[in-house]
């Protein structure tokens, strides 16, 4: 190595301080360090933070009232957002009108590009509550006052059968499917953790019962019995109650596999040092378990309820789907994607599917910041 | 061996009870009983039943007794092959699942084998060819195989099989057979229509396997052994084959139990959605219908269906790996 030897010396200084900086850092850090080398967990993670993002201002992004339904105006096709009118930037969509066909009855829609309606950011539209609170009529995107006439209509992803705005309906349909996964999570975590930790703190007994129950409910075939379940809901319900009831079906679909890491980690950690410290200065078993163990392994926790939301995120979607879910009036991916069941409509009116594109998305991302998670919760090993 | 095997045994015949439980349970979740939505059943076609024979019905189910000797009754009848009447068919539980039960276990097997065949080739080539341009192919198409929903896959295979090739996907018969009995010709017809579904099916369960099959693989091919066999001069392909992969593969056959209960849950919707005539779409019709005996039934068939099958599995593992039979589990 024919090196300066000034250089040398800036060099291995520099390997020090990096030494230093990774041996004062706090496993927080080290987490964070780790995470950010998975690049593909981090823009995943953009993109839940992107979705959740939409989910709190659901109604600010809307451009109609989701529920606004009108027969004559049913499975318009999707009117993108133009942003240059020749080589002069003019945010337009183009006018779409229908008419009947006398012959086939079908509604037949013309896109007609000469007849532009004018888009602004921040325009005026329905009145809303901005994070319920603030009372606002303002839309991130709407039709230009100025030039308004009243038979314009904006609807960029189309209408359903009922003239319905899918995109305001998919965003909607987002803020439902993707919270009720999260309290779904919350459950979830509360019945692992619990039993997890009751089986791999005492052992023995009680935890080869709590072994063979998780045992048999994974053995069993799990839509075809919670669809049983959420089949026997009244039908006099109210949209709250139907909620909160299929998030505890759907928290039951998960609290296996967090039971298993839950009891895997506390049964590696029983005989760690600083357990028997905590028990020999006194401190009582509930103590040891929250102060002491958890806290130590919240990281995996935190990885292993990433990865559950998915499988809760197509629960949700799988019940309502086959109409056994959330019902309509509620919107969710399920009740959305309901429309598009059969051959006909996706052949005819193929924009009833976009619902199918966010689900695979947050899906995915989902599933690759969870693996992201998993991967940085040891900070320690390697 | 006996106490492993007797362990399995003991297993198996518990989850056969809690299943019956569950079956139980789910039949006497709506309201009312059994013989008032029967008579309001009747009542529909012009039968008035009066409040005696009402009574006698009532009787004859035990749902005057209390819940446990309901189930009793109920196992019972199960016993002697009878699960029940059905409203929504007019027929016997028995009559309307018959034919869809054996097609849904032949669906699920099927999807069982193609899983096997895919998924341990790709995965023995994506470890032996770690981080090769197919690895990385593989590796992306399981994530997404994995990521998608059953139900959403169904539809865009749909979606793209009407638009590409004009093609509608659905049932599993051509009209000539679906009444004709089983022949070779129906034979034939039934595993031509199945490559979709059992696509649809499997795409999850061969990209799990593919993963664990890399994963074990490539713990074995870091092992001393491996060396030892290559410095003798054992040629590349029949070293691996004979050795690691061999070793590999156990894990694979106990993912086998574990896919199971997923691939029954996942042919239930793809069948809603693709009109296949297994128990799917029945068993929905029959939930939304609240036609319960026959609904109890098919949750209860398809449940114990999947408890044998995770034995069985669990058996060839033992025939397959000697040292589960010493494991002091």
């Amino acid at each position: 190595m024919e090196s300066n030897p000034v250089e040398h010396e800036l060099a291995l200084e520099m390997e020090d301080t990096v030494e230093e900086r990774i041996s004062v850092a706090s496993q927080r850090q080290l987490i964070w360090w780790r995470f950010r080398k998975h690049r593909v967990a981090v823009v995943a993670t953009a993109i839940i933070v992107i979705f959740y993002t939409m989910v709190i201002f659901a109604d600010f992004l809307a451009t109609n009232v989701p529920a606004d339904s009108e027969a004559f105006r049913g499975l318009m096709p999707p009117q993108p957002v133009h942003i240059f009118d020749g080589w002069k930037p003019s945010p337009h969509v183009c006018a779409v009108s229908g008419a009947r066909n006398p012959i086939t009855f079908q509604k037949d829609y013309v896109t007609d590009c000469t007849e532009k309606i004018q888009v602004r950011l921040f325009a005026r539209g329905y009145e809303y509550k901005l994070l319920g609170v603030i009372p606002t009529d303002r839309h991130l995107l709407g039709m230009s006052d100025d030039t308004l006439r009243p038979e314009d209509h904006i609807y960029l992803l189309g209408t359903d059968k009922q003239g319905r705005d899918m995109y305001s309906r998919l965003l909607f349909g987002t803020r439902i499917s993707l919270t009720i996964g999260l309290f779904g999570v919350v459950l979830s975590l509360v019945l692992g953790i619990v039993l997890g930790a009751i089986s791999g703190f005492y052992g023995g007994l009680i935890d080869n019962l709590i072994q063979r129950l998780v045992e048999i409910t994974r053995s069993i075939p799990s839509i075809p019995l919670y669809m049983g379940i959420a089949a026997a809901f009244p039908h006099d319900w109210s949209i709250l109650k139907i909620y909160f009831a299929i998030t505890i079906i759907i928290s039951l679909f998960a609290w296996t596999d967090l039971a298993r890491v839950v009891r895997g980690r506390f049964l590696t950690m029983r005989d760690e040092d600083f357990v028997t410290a905590a028990m020999l200065s006194g401190a009582n078993q509930r103590r040891i378990i929250f102060r002491h163990m958890l806290p130590s392994f919240y990281s995996h926790i935190i990885a292993a309820a990433t990865l559950a939301l998915p499988l809760m995120i197509i629960a949700e979607t799988t019940l309502s789907f086959l109409g056994l879910g959330l019902r309509p009036p509620a919107i969710s991916w399920g009740t959305l994607l309901q429309d598009a069941q059969n051959v006909q409509t996706i052949a005819l009116t193929p924009w009833l599917m976009i619902p199918a594109l966010p689900v695979i998305l947050v899906i995915l991302a989902l599933n690759f910041m969870g693996d992201g998670l998993r991967d940085a919760a040891d900070p320690y090993s390697n | 061996m006996l106490g492993y095997l007797i362990r399995r045994v003991v297993y198996a015949a518990f989850a056969v009870w809690a299943v019956s439980i569950i079956s139980f349970f789910i039949i006497n979740l709506p309201p009312g009983d059994y013989v008032t939505s029967y008579i309001a059943q009747l009542a529909i076609q012009g039968n008035i039943i009066g409040a005696e024979e009402a009574e006698s019905l009532r009787e004859y189910y035990g749902l005057d007794q209390p819940i446990y000797v309901q189930y009793l009754k109920w196992m019972n009848q199960i016993r002697q092959g009878n699960l029940g009447f059905s409203f929504e068919f007019g027929l016997p539980v028995n009559d309307v699942i018959g034919e869809r039960l054996i097609l849904t276990m032949i669906l699920a097997a099927a999807t069982i084998v193609f899983i096997w065949i895919v998924a341990i080739p790709i995965g023995i080539l994506s470890a032996v060819r770690q981080y090769s341009i197919w690895d990385h192919t593989f590796t992306f198409f399981g994530f997404v195989g994995l990521a998608v929903p059953d139900f959403m896959l169904a539809l865009v295979m749909m979606y793209f099989s009407f638009v590409l090739f004009d093609f509608s996907v659905g049932g599993l018969f051509s009209p000539e057979y679906v009444s004709a009995s089983w022949s070779l010709g129906r034979g034939i017809d039934l595993a031509q229509h199945m490559i979709i579904p059992i696509i649809i099916l499997g795409t999850a369960g061969t990209a799990s396997l593919i993963r664990i099959t890399r994963a074990n693989l490539l713990d074995e091919l870091r092992k001393p052994y491996v060396a030892t066999a290559r410095a003798k001069g054992l040629s590349e392909w029949r070293l691996i084959l004979k050795y690691p992969v061999r070793m590999a593969l156990n894990p694979a056959i106990s993912l086998t139990a574990y896919i199971l209960p997923f691939l029954v849950s996942g042919s239930i919707v793809v069948s809603v959605v693709l009109g296949l005539p297994t128990v799917g779409p029945i068993l929905l019709k029959a939930l939304v219908a609240q036609d319960m005996f026959l609904a109890g039934g098919i949750i209860l068939l398809i449940g114990w269906m999947t408890v044998v099958g995770t034995f069985l599995s669990d058996l060839l593992l033992v025939w397959a790996d000697p040292r589960v039979k010493f494991e002091g589990r």
